[in-house]
């Protein structure tokens, strides 16, 4: 099983990605999904810049991937994550686990989120409604526990 | 050796890019950072907390204390901050 992992600007169609990740599979018992969309923090926010690292964010997601196919019996495993300007209410991350049983599938998919968003080289900063580039979103020692929980 | 820098810490070196030639005896990323603080004030505030900056040789994570001899491409960044 080969984790597909994509890096884009365009949105993502979530049912057209797990009907791709199904199609034709008879094994498959259990698909979990999650994604993560821009909140518009209470109004202030005009839209999230996601910048990141072109070639280690592919090699990186792959490597968490590849460590979640080796700790959970999967069947498929995508994640997609945006780059370039995202609005409030639109979709920046999508991952996808499929396996036998949902066990597996649930926390699958918590891992590379969780690992995603530690390790893999993206960086948010805010654009305010006011027209003004706010600051750079600070990392959260919260999802450095989160991480960490699976060492 | 290409250094390249993202978010904040490009913005205070004030460039994504740069071939650089560091002074023999620069042997690990702590050495390299800390001559380039020596280059001028937009390094320096870059890598004012060089506990937070963090960095990486040829698409992967590394500690200060890794070696940069053979690296192609080391990457200086924040905290990330994707998902």
């Amino acid at each position: 099983m080969t984790p597909i992992i994509r890096i884009q600007r365009e949105d993502f169609d979530l049912s057209a990605e797990i009907a791709a990740l199904t199609a034709g599979r008879s094994d498959i018992g259990a698909v979990v999904s999650f994604s993560g969309l821009c909140r518009d923090e209470g109004g202030r926010l005009k839209a999230l810049e996601l910048e990141h690292y072109p070639g280690m964010a592919e090699a990186e997601i792959a490597r968490v991937a590849e460590e979640a196919t080796r700790r959970w019996p999967l069947l498929g495993l995508v994640a997609i994550h945006r780059h370039g300007l995202v609005a409030p209410g639109e979709q920046i991350v999508l991952v996808i686990a499929a396996s036998a049983h949902r066990r597996a599938a649930f926390e699958a998919a918590e891992f590379l989120m969780d690992y995603l968003k530690t390790r893999a080289p993206f960086w948010k900063r805010e654009h305010l409604l006011d027209g003004t580039i706010g600051g750079w979103v600070e990392a959260k020692d919260a999802d450095d526990r989160a991480a960490q929980r699976w060492e | 050796m290409k250094l390249v820098y993202f978010a904040w810490v490009r913005e205070r070196i004030g460039l994504s890019e740069e071939t650089v030639a560091p002074p023999p005896g620069t042997e690990t990323i702590a050495d390299l950072v800390r001559w380039l603080k020596t280059r001028d004030e937009g390094y320096e505030a870059a890598f004012e907390n060089e506990a937070i900056v963090r960095a990486a040789i040829d698409h992967h994570h590394v500690k200060p204390d890794a070696a940069i001899t053979g690296a192609r491409e080391i990457a200086f960044f924040p905290p990330m901050t994707g998902g």
